[in-house]
């Protein structure tokens, strides 16, 4: 009789590592190509509109840019928590937190031009973000509540709280009742990188915070510390290292970046708060980590790739008059696939003859 | 007819064979020994006849017919028990409901009740049948997962190193009651590596090593010497020690310690006091939840006390410090749990060389020198002689016996003055628990203080110069080893003499 | 009165499709499996519900079938976190975001075409009582089975041998495996049951709250009814009246003015989610509560071995 049976591996070797994600997204191109199919489209050339032509312009490229930058700074920070046992759910509300913060004060300094209006709402942005996930993070030290409940309801808390003040006292007095705060001031908002273009300053901030990340998970002894304290606790705490240490720095650095990254939607595409800073970046971003195998340059890499698709789906819906929900799909599909190709990561079938 | 025959019985896994071929003749009636050290196939075997893995190859015979035992529930239809030696009992219900979830029948929890009430008492296994497991002992909790056996009226009860957990009058009380179960014709197989509880109540005993058979034998009629040469296959090594040489620089002084239990399952320390000195072994014997646990986390710093003096590390009070601090003061640890503890699972072995030597020189600017943990990590290994794939092997995939030696060779490579280790030589064969005892003379001969936990009286009495007993979170006073008596000591264990008296660990 | 009326009648039927999704939920998550797609199989529940109900199928039927996709949704979340011991959180989060676009693909068909609902049964006799009658007696059918269903899964999660094998593999699905239980099967059949229940609760919107399809017309119902679980520290009577506590807060702020209550309707509906994460604080500090009732297991995988 034969049979297939699971087998551990011991060492996944790191082309195994590289090569899953490769191959789930050549998987989920395929499954794609296939529904592109059945409901009438023309694979090959859809596949360009989606994957292509979204890179074939300067416009384009910077269109990615501009959505892969939140995901990219808001899953490099995840990544760091997710690799020491923190599961920070709640970047979305962190986020928010972050755009708040910093809207606030440039709403406060109003036309006033000081000359680093900017960099104190970067510092109010990524503090505010790290004030809201230092919440779930004093909970989880203090009495051990579990943090992804925690982070989770606090996202709704901070959405109505931001819905709260665009509806009420900071609605823009002369904005014909719409909820929507007033324009910031230009020295609030980060200038394009290129004129006529969206992408903005803030993509530097997001190269920084790549490197900085890089150097924290695979050289430092901060790192390391992290990564023990958090898969094995007890280890960690027979080493002398601190055990909290982990979940507050995983729940800081992930509400920091977070924080940053909805400062950066208010001061850039957005000038102004609306209802809805984001459109599900800090939800989006937890996939993103793990497209990146919670590596920082798999993070990048997995970040662009979403955007691509989400840009993808908007040409397609322009050009082919596809619907715009099909990016979706097609997002929830690569992760499905990235998800199943991880089992092979770190399992291989084998055929046994008994 | 017997009543349980294997034939042939053959398993591989990927690394190893566990079982070789092996034949076993089980008659009704009797209490059945398999014999053999950590590693050579007992529990595969066991869980082969219980159901919870097949064999590769083989055949099992029931009464003399040929079954497939393919779960744990086709056992029981058999009329196979087991008593696991981690048991699988849940705490967040209580004893009658833990029982019911092994039973292939209705929920009928009144009715249950009352049956396990008269198995308690028929075979003076006490327990309440409405308490919630979480707040039983671990003698009481044995006790469920027997009843949990016998209310299905086996035929054959599998019980694996049941002993562990229990004091020498538990173990004689359980004793008694398996006694009383074979009489009434239910054979018993008795897995173990303890000797002398082998000779006192087996009426067979099949002895492997290495995943084979190698004898049957009548064990009333043996020795434990024999028996001991059937399951190593040579002479025991035996371990060297050399005249004391007190270095008074190097001290361990614990001094009217106490402290509160995390919960309510650990034991409070009651003013414990000790000395260690340079040179010298000091044994802490015990039947395990006696306050062990608690007072090895007092000292390597996994818990902290406020008091900075009741711990003293080379007249330094060191209560305040955690783990990392009482390492720079030259205190090196060796816990009894391997993988998860002494070292990180998922992480390489460099990466456990770090996690203790990280203030040896191994960082620049916050940044791990890689290339040198690499080159120190391999320079233990090679002493050490530990078996695997060079530094960036996983923890997890050295055999228990590998990542032993790489945790003590890791922490003697400190060169401490105060080793505190718990359980050196748990589940190791006979060659490695032999290296490790003489590591830890040599260490103490060349100078410094050296602590050890163990339940073993044996290996205590071996490598110690003075033997401490803990019972009820008090220690004794020390015996030196030339008046050491096995007798005294066990009296000491079971709680003679010391003013607190607990019955938590009562049977 | 007649706004008091208003206010607990609104109540009663918006906590059900809560009651429906958090119930499933709260089956799935004592088993040790914690399913963040919610949000996406209510979504598709919706979706196929108003679909066939659109095609003229009798509601009965519609909410059958979308019972059966929320459980086909699932069965996609169990593949891969079950069999495939992939991550529960991202498994569960990759099934909201494709849920969401699968529902407001399927969907963009049907526009914004009202349906016929799920109309309201008057209890004869009973109905006509004053006050009483309305309130309690004039509710669409649904409504009296999503408050059936939390005695019936309490006496099956504490009274039954199959509720045990459910809670003790939430506690510790090694020693349940040791026993003889196949941990994952029973898993897998939690997880389904819980999708076919979002499904139901996602039906109930589109077939009897609503009724009409809108993309994404849950709006984050799913997510409460995972808060809800919490909420009511993993036991079904407290799902209900931790529906009735969120129903009637959203509820509550329509009316507010009426009641001359000056509070920020966004601060009002904030309130549950503070007091969800309140109650977490208050039960992680109760170590016999969380041993009881908290599934030890939640979120990790289980690999049975060989």
């Amino acid at each position: 009789m034969r049979r297939l049976t699971l087998e551990q591996r011991l060492h996944p070797s790191v082309a195994i590592r590289a090569l899953s994600p490769i191959a789930a997204t050549l998987i989920t191109i395929l499954a794609g190509s296939a529904m592109f199919y059945f409901l009438g489209y023309e694979p090959l050339g859809t596949l360009r509109v989606f994957f292509i032509d979204p890179l074939t312009s300067v416009y384009g490229i910077s269109e990615v840019l501009l959505k892969a930058c939140p995901l990219v700074l808001i899953a490099l920070g995840l990544a760091i928590g997710f690799r020491a046992n923190v599961w920070n759910i709640g970047a979305e509300g962190q986020l928010t937190i972050g755009a708040i913060c910093a809207g606030g004060i440039a709403l406060a300094i109003g036309e006033k031009d000081f000359g680093f209006t900017l960099f104190i709402m970067v510092i109010l942005g990524a503090l505010g973000g790290m004030a809201w996930a230092s919440i779930p993070a004093f909970l989880k030290v203090r009495f051990n509540t579990n943090e992804i409940l925690v982070t989770l309801m606090l996202n709704y808390v901070a959405l109505l709280l931001l819905s709260y003040l665009v509806h009420g006292p900071w609605r823009d007095p002369f904005g014909f009742n719409f909820p929507q705060t007033a324009l910031f001031h230009s020295s609030a908002m980060f200038s394009p990188v290129l004129p006529g273009f969206r992408v903005t300053g803030s993509i530097f901030i997001v190269i920084g915070a790549a490197i900085i990340a890089w150097t924290i998970v695979t050289r430092s002894f901060l790192g390391f510390q992290m990564a023990i304290a958090g898969k094995a606790p007890r280890a960690g705490l027979f080493a002398g290292y601190r055990d909290n240490k982990a979940i507050w720095l995983g729940l800081l650095i992930g509400g920091g970046a977070a924080g940053l990254a909805g400062m950066a939607e208010a001061a850039g595409p957005l000038g102004q708060l609306l209802p809805t800073i984001s459109p599900g970046y800090g939800y989006t971003a937890i996939i993103v980590a793990f497209l990146g195998r919670l590596h920082p340059i798999g993070v990048v890499f997995g970040g662009l790739l979403v955007s691509l698709i989400a840009n993808g789906g908007e040409s397609a819906q322009m050009y082919l008059g596809m619907h715009s929900s099909l990016s979706q799909i097609f997002q929830g599909m690569l992760l499905f696939f990235v998800l199943a190709a991880d089992f092979l990561v770190f399992y291989k079938l084998k055929l046994v003859t008994r | 007819m017997s009543l349980l025959e294997l034939r042939g019985i053959t398993k591989r896994y990927p690394a190893v064979v566990a079982n070789d071929d092996i034949h076993l003749n089980v008659e009704a009636g009797t209490i059945h020994a398999i014999l053999g050290e950590n590693g050579a196939g007992k529990s595969t075997l066991m869980k082969i006849i219980y159901g919870a893995t097949t064999a590769d190859e083989g055949q099992i015979y029931w009464h003399g017919n040929p079954v497939r035992i393919s779960s744990p529930s086709a056992a029981r239809q058999l009329g196979i028990g087991m008593v696991y030696q981690h048991f699988s009992l849940f705490e967040s219900i209580t004893v009658a409901e833990n029982i019911a979830i092994a039973l292939d029948r209705k929920l009928d929890l009144e009715s249950l009740s009352a049956e396990i009430n008269l198995i308690s008492e028929k075979y003076n296994l006490l327990v309440e049948p409405d308490r919630l497991l979480y707040h039983l002992s671990v003698g009481e909790r044995q006790r469920v997962e027997i009843i949990r056996c016998l209310i299905q009226n086996p035929k054959l009860l599998i019980l694996d190193e049941p002993t562990s957990v229990l004091t020498p009058q538990a173990i004689q009380g359980l004793f008694v009651t398996l006694k009383q179960l074979a009489s009434e014709g239910c054979s018993i197989l008795y897995i173990s590596h303890k000797l002398e509880e082998v000779i006192q109540i087996c009426d067979s005993a099949t002895v492997l090593r290495g995943g084979k058979v190698v004898d049957t034998i009548l064990p009333s009629a043996t020795t434990t010497g024999e028996l001991a040469h059937l399951m190593i296959g040579t002479q025991p090594p035996t371990t060297q020690r050399q005249h004391v040489k007190i270095n008074s620089s190097s001290t361990l002084e614990v001094c009217q310690l106490s402290a509160a239990a995390e919960d309510h399952f650990g034991s409070d320390i009651r003013d414990v006091s000790l000395t260690v000195r340079g040179g010298e072994i000091v044994g802490i014997a015990g039947v395990s939840g006696n306050g062990q646990a608690e007072l090895f986390k007092l000292l390597s710093g996994e818990k902290i006390h406020s008091e900075p003096d009741t711990i003293r590390i080379n007249n330094v009070g060191v209560s305040r410090l955690n783990a990392n601090g009482r390492r720079h003061l030259g205190l090196a640890c060796i816990p009894e749990e391997r993988l998860g503890r002494g070292a990180a699972a998922g992480f390489s072995l460099r990466d456990n060389f770090c996690l203790t030597h990280h203030g040896r020189n191994l960082l620049r600017y916050g940044f791990i020198k890689y290339k040198e943990a690499d080159r120190r990590t391999s320079q233990v290994i090679d002493r050490f002689s530990v078996l695997c794939d060079g530094p960036h092997a996983a923890a997890e995939s050295l055999s228990g016996g590998n990542l032993q030696r790489f945790i003590v060779g890791r922490e003697i490579e400190l060169n401490p003055t105060v080793l505190i280790v718990s359980q050196p030589t748990w589940g190791l064969d006979v060659a490695a628990a032999a290296f490790i005892r003489q590591t830890l003379i040599d260490l103490s001969r060349a100078g410094s203080a050296v602590l050890v936990f163990s339940e073993e009286l044996e290996e205590l009495l071996e490598i110690c110069d003075q033997i401490v007993v803990m019972y009820g979170g008090q220690m004794s006073q020390p015996v030196s080893r030339s008046d050491a008596d096995i007798e005294q000591i066990g009296l000491l264990m079971a709680g003679e003499g010391f003013s607190f008296q607990t019955t938590a660990q009562g049977y | 009165m007649d706004l008091t009326i208003a206010i607990i009648t609104g109540t009663l039927i918006g906590a059900t499709p809560l009651i429906f999704a958090a119930l499933g939920e709260l089956v799935v998550e004592r088993s040790g499996v914690l399913n963040l797609g919610i949000e996406g199989m209510m979504l598709i529940g919706a979706v196929t519900a108003f679909g066939f109900a659109f095609a003229g199928y009798p509601p009965i039927v519609a909410a059958l079938v979308a019972m059966l996709a929320g459980a086909t949704a699932a069965l996609l979340f169990g593949v891969l976190a079950l069999t495939l011991m992939a991550n529960q959180y991202a498994a569960g989060l990759a099934l909201t975001l494709f849920g969401a676009g699968l529902s407001t693909f399927l969907g963009h068909g049907f526009g914004a075409a009202p349906l016929t609902a799920i109309t309201e049964v008057s209890i004869p006799f009973l109905s006509s009582i004053p006050i009483v009658g309305p309130l309690l007696f004039r509710y669409d059918p649904m409504v009296y089975i999503a408050i059936a269903l939390i005695p019936i899964i309490w006496f099956a999660l504490y009274r039954t041998k199959m509720g045990l094998v459910i809670r003790v593999i939430g506690e510790s699905p090694q020693s349940a495996h040791a026993i003889g239980y196949n941990v994952i099967l029973v898993r897998y059949l939690a997880t389904l049951f819980g999708g076919a229940m979002a499904g139901l609760g996602g039906a109930y919107l589109a077939l009897a709250y609503t009724p009409l399809w809108v993309p994404n017309m849950t709006a984050g119902k799913g997510w409460i009814a995972l808060a809800l679980v919490i909420f009511s520290g993993w036991r079904p009577f407290r799902v209900m009246l931790g529906a009735w506590l969120f129903g009637g807060v959203t509820i509550l702020q329509l009316h507010a003015q009426g009641f001359g209550i000056d509070v920020p309707s966004q601060l009002l509906s904030a309130l549950p989610y503070v007091a969800t994460i309140f109650v977490l604080v208050v039960i992680s500090r109760n170590r016999i509560f969380l041993l009881k009732n908290f599934p030890m297991s939640l979120g990790k995988p289980f690999h049975p071995g060989n």
